[in-house]
Formats: structure tokens, sequence, C-alpha cells
């Protein structure tokens, strides 16, 4: 699905992440920790195509397509989705024409907003005064309206309160074809798992999103280096125990 | 600022040929028909209760079709009633400036509407003020009076022949809206590049009155300067004012409004989104809380979508009394990148997103309107933003 290639990136002429290299196969989720300033929301961006952040090496390559120098919305239109950390207020725009947007027109926007409690926030501008429960409701409505094959998340539990959190789990795993109890259909659990071909890569500072979203595979990003590759549990463990001073070790 | 393009009035022509009188208004030139439409006046008048015309300096079309709804050309006003100029020149001095004084000397027409207590017009009525001649000074005194307890809806189209280059208008308007009268006053303006314009206004709300004023001008003029005064001179009494504006190059817009809140518990808020695609903004307003216990809010936003143009925002906050609670917002800039990369990471192009920002911008829901109306100024953003992307 993703495969990135000795990457690096500059941003304001200082180097951000360094030789990166990362493989994402249909199906899998991975986790990427990281202390603050580490890179990490960088990566994403960088995924996504921001402008602001410049690839000076390395490729990034989408269902075998090189897309290091395609424009963000090009590759959205190729099936590449983000959740942003602290997206950003349209005003004048209502959400209903936000998630028209989003799915090109396609899909049935009040059963969308329903499984997401949003049914009332159809007709208020973008992200205008929500809360951070709200704003990352509205993010994960807007994803499911566009339906993206791999699924960029940024801190997707930040702001969100106890209530709200179960929720949000609830539909990131529906984004990654990972609601397993799903009882619409009747095939196997194993057959469904193995048919899976959404992936994500989750960006987590507290580590809360693993009680809800099962990852394959978990990554240390420290100082623009992933450091790190392992169990997403063993490599939360460690870090709540250890703090990532003990990355320091990897790196240097 | 912009000094070289200020013309005096005496440059622009005195007299124009007469239009005649039409009984109904699809026996205008097409033309003149199709600028019309485009300027929110519709010339088969089932949905308008009354309709005034004035052409030049020629009253072309007067009607209204409502008991206790009057629509006279001012003119013919004052000869009908003695007390006209209890309304006339009572709240503008004629010295304001000098085109407030050759419009004393040079005035002709323009409408006098009035709703009688209690009477509530059931459609809007419009007026419309059309330069058909190239050159000329139009100058006009537009007169509104509410009387108690009744409601008008007045929509305004103002302008200029597709074959007018240049002109002058003046429009001196003064407005009453008495006790518990209610008065929704949208004005469309469609000039000219070479035009110029200025429209002198004050506007009187009583107490329990409410006052809802809309202003659009999307097209290219060559200089618009306005700053109207509303007095919210009686307990209870409420403004709300909404003003869109696009600046294409070569326009020059100095326009913002006035706000006195003389008694207790009025109420006033102004909002104005402008944009500039290559023409200078000044966005000013101003509310003055005189007395204790009012409430007031100013917004001023403007967006430049292109490198050159100008938006300069002056919002001013006058408090002369304790317990003023009066406040305000103002940003000027160009469109947030980070709102174009939102809209780009759910697949728009970087020109769609631009668009949706603008539209979204522009969307701006007047208060009161009727829906009809709503939908003629979304129609009237659109095809301006349209032009402009």
């Amino acid at each position: 699905m993703l495969r990135v290639f000795d990457l690096t990136v500059v941003v304001d002429g200082r180097v951000i992440l360094d030789d990166i290299n990362l493989e994402i196969n249909p199906g899998e989720t991975h986790v990427l920790f990281g202390p603050n300033g580490s890179g990490k929301s960088t990566l994403l961006g960088t995924l996504v195509g921001f402008d602001r952040y410049k690839v000076v090496k390395g490729q990034i390559y989408f269902k075998g397509e090189d897309i290091t120098h395609l424009p963000v919305y090009e590759r959205a239109r190729r099936g590449l989705g983000l959740l942003f950390q602290r997206p950003p207020t349209i005003r004048g725009l209502s959400m209903r024409d936000m998630i028209r947007i989003c799915s090109r027109g396609r899909d049935d926007i009040e059963g969308l907003a329903a499984r997401l409690n949003l049914e009332r926030f159809l007709d208020r501008e973008v992200n205008h005064g929500f809360s951070g429960g709200e704003l990352k409701r509205s993010e994960l409505l807007q994803l499911l309206a566009q339906d993206p094959d791999l699924i960029l998340l940024d801190e997707p539990e930040s702001g969100v309160d106890i209530e709200n959190i179960a929720l949000i789990g609830r539909t990131i795993n529906r984004l990654l074809q990972r609601d397993l109890a799903d009882t619409e259909n009747h095939r196997p659990l194993k057959q469904k798992r193995e048919e899976r071909h959404k992936a994500g890569l989750v960006i987590t500072h507290t580590g809360h999103i693993l009680n809800y979203v099962n990852a394959d595979v978990g990554h240390v990003l420290f100082e623009g280096r992933l450091s790190c590759r392992g169990n997403p549990w063993e490599l939360f463990t460690c870090i709540q125990k250890l703090g990532y001073g003990e990355c320091i070790r990897c790196v240097v | 600022m912009t000094k070289k393009n200020h013309l005096t009035p005496d440059r622009f022509k005195g007299e124009a040929p007469k239009h005649p009188y039409v009984e109904a208004l699809e026996t205008l030139d097409l033309l003149d028909q199709d600028r019309m439409l485009q300027t929110g006046v519709v010339i088969r008048d089932i949905d308008r209760v009354g309709t005034f015309l004035q052409m030049d300096h020629s009253v072309v079309h007067c009607s209204v079709a409502q008991e206790g709804l009057e629509v006279l050309s001012t003119e013919e006003a004052a000869e009908r009633y003695d007390w006209l100029n209890e309304y006339r020149w009572k709240m503008l001095p004629r010295d304001l400036d000098e085109f407030t004084a050759y419009a004393r000397e040079h005035t002709r027409h323009g409408y006098f509407i009035r709703a009688l207590p209690g009477a509530k017009a059931t459609y809007p009525l419009q007026a419309c003020l059309y330069i058909a001649h190239d050159g000329i000074a139009q100058c006009v005194h537009n007169i509104v009076i509410v009387e108690e307890g009744a409601e008008l809806n007045v929509i305004t189209g103002c302008l200029s022949a597709g074959e007018v280059r240049t002109g002058l208008h003046v429009g001196i308007s003064e407005f009453y809206i008495k006790k518990n009268a209610k008065l929704t006053f949208t004005m469309i303006h469609n000039w000219a590049p070479e035009m110029h314009v200025y429209p002198r206004g004050a506007m009187v709300v009583e107490e329990g009155g409410l006052f809802l004023q809309n202003f659009v001008c999307m097209h290219p003029v060559k200089r618009l300067q306005m700053n109207p005064a509303i007095y919210l001179a009686g307990p209870g009494a409420v403004v709300r004012s909404n003003t869109i504006l696009v600046s294409t190059p070569g326009s020059w817009m100095d326009v913002g409004s006035r706000v006195y809140l003389q008694a207790p518990e009025t109420r006033a808020e102004v909002v104005a989104r402008t944009i500039t695609t290559g023409g200078e903004v000044i966005n000013r307003g101003r509310l003055i809380g005189e007395v204790p216990g009012v409430r007031a809010h100013l917004e001023c936003h403007g967006l430049l979508l292109t490198p050159r143009g100008l938006i300069h925002a002056i919002p001013e906050l006058e408090a002369r009394a304790e317990g003023a609670e009066i406040s305000h917002e103002a940003a000027v800039g160009k469109i947030a990148p980070e709102e174009i990369e939102y809209l780009m990471a759910r697949g728009l192009n970087e020109d769609e997103a631009k668009a949706t920002i603008v539209r979204g911008f522009l969307n701006v829901k007047m208060a009161g309107l009727p829906a009809e109306l709503q939908a003629q100024i979304d129609q009237a953003v659109r095809q301006s933003q349209e032009s402009v992307l």
C-alpha cells in the first residue's frame, strides 16, 4: 500500500525527517510513537503532500505509484486520507456541503452523520465552535465519506472526553475494516481479516487509542529518525516505563 | 487617498433626454430589462407589491398595489404633502460635502415610500435608479417612512445601462422607522467601471423599531463612497447591517456605517465582508454608545485574492457611557493556506478549494430576508465569484 524510501524532509531550511524507510501493507495498521517535535506530524503531512514540507531526498510510493511530487488533491483522489489534529474552521461552508465534497456526491450524508451523532451539526459551519471531541468526530465523518484506502490519523484521541473515545475508536475500526463484531454479513472473521485491505498509520502521544484500535506494527520516531520497530504494546509499555530517553541509545 | 480620481460634480452633464412613462415594465428595452434583472429588479412585478423606476431624471414607472402603502416621486410627495419638509433635509446637513451641496441644487426626484400605521407589506417594494445616458449626473432624494407598527421590505437596484461608461450618482436618503415598525432595506449596486457614486444616508429608528440593512456591490465602479448614519433613538431599537463588497482592479470603495446608540436597550450588529481582486477597499464601521445598557458588535472581514489590491479596515468603537457593551472583530488577509490544504486533502484541487472558501466567506445570511431575495443575492455572489476566479 505505502512504501517510503530514504525520505528526507526539510522545513524552513531545517532537516525534520532524516532518511525514513517505512512499508505498510494492505490490511495493516501501524502506530507511530514519538516525543513532541520528533517529526510525527511532519511525516503525515509529507505523505499527504503539504507544501511546507520539502522532500529533498527519497520517494513515496502509494499503491505502486510514485506520488512524491503529486499535489495534495491527487493523493486524496487516489485514496489517501488524513485525520487532522487541529483542523481549521471554514466559515460559511456547511458540514453538509463539506461531506458532499469528501464523498464526491455519493453517500447518504444523514446516515453517516447519525453514526457519529453529528446530525445536528450538518447545517453548522465546518468546525466552527466545535469542542475537541466534536472536531475529531467531524474529521471522522469526513473520512467516512471520503472512504480512503490508507488512513493517516494524527492524534485521534487528543482532546476527546471519555464518553466519545469509544465512539471514535469504533469509527476508526470501521474505517480500517476492523469492526469485526459487524453482523451485516456472516463470513467467518478469519476470512474478513484476510480480505481486509484498508491500511492505517496512527500517531499517538498517549497510547490511549491502543485500547480501542488494534495495531499490527509500532514505530518510534525520534529526532526525525525511525529508531525502532516492533510490537505496538511492547513499545508502548517500554516508553511508559522508561520514557523516550531510552531511544537516545538507539539513535546515537 | 487616490485624489487623482476624484471628479467634482461639474465635470458631469446636468441634463439628460427625457424618458417616456411606461405602464408595464415589459415594454422597456430588453437590454435595460436584462441589466435590471441582474440587479434585483424584477420586471413582471408579481412578487413585488410596488415599483418605482427612475431613468436619468425621469420617473418612468411608479405603482403600488396594496392599501396602506404609498410610492411616489419625492417631488410629487412634496406637492401632495405640506409636512414633507419635516422629513426632507432633516437629518443630513446640506453642506456635508460638495456632492451633498450639489445634490441640494440639482436633485431630480428619487423615491418616496411610506407605509401607513400598522400596514404590513405582503411582498417587497422595489425601487430602481437607472442611469441610461453616459456622462450624466443623477441626483435623487429618497425618503422612506415606516409609520408606527408598519412593516416594509424595500429592494433597491442602482445601476447604469450597459453602454454607460461614466457618470455621477448622488443619492440622498432619509429613512424613518417609527415606533415598533420594521424596515428591511436591501440595496444592490451594479455600475460601470468609470462611475462615481456617492450615496448619502441617515436613518432613525424609534422605540422598538427594527432596521435590517443589506448592501451588495460586486461590480466595477470608479469611486463608491458612503458612510450612512443610523440613529437608534428609541428604547429597544435594533439595527442589523450586512455589507458585501467585491472590488475589482480599478475600483475604489470607501464604505461603512455609523451607528449611534442613543437609547437604553438598543442593539446594533454591523457585518461587512469585503473582497478585492485588485481594487481598493476602505471598510469603515463606527459604533457610538451614548447611554448605558446598549449592546453593539462590529465585524469587518476582508480577503485579498490577488497580490495587488488593498483592504483597509477601520473599525471604531466609542463608548460615551458606562455599561455600553461594544465590541468588534476585524481580520484582513489572504486565504489561509491551511484552509486550502484542508479542502485539498478532501479531494478538491486548488482552484476549487479557493472558490469554496470565497463562496463561504461571502455566504452571509442576511437576517430577515425573504428566501427569494436571499437566493437572488446568493446568485449574485456565485456570478461575481465565477468572474473573479
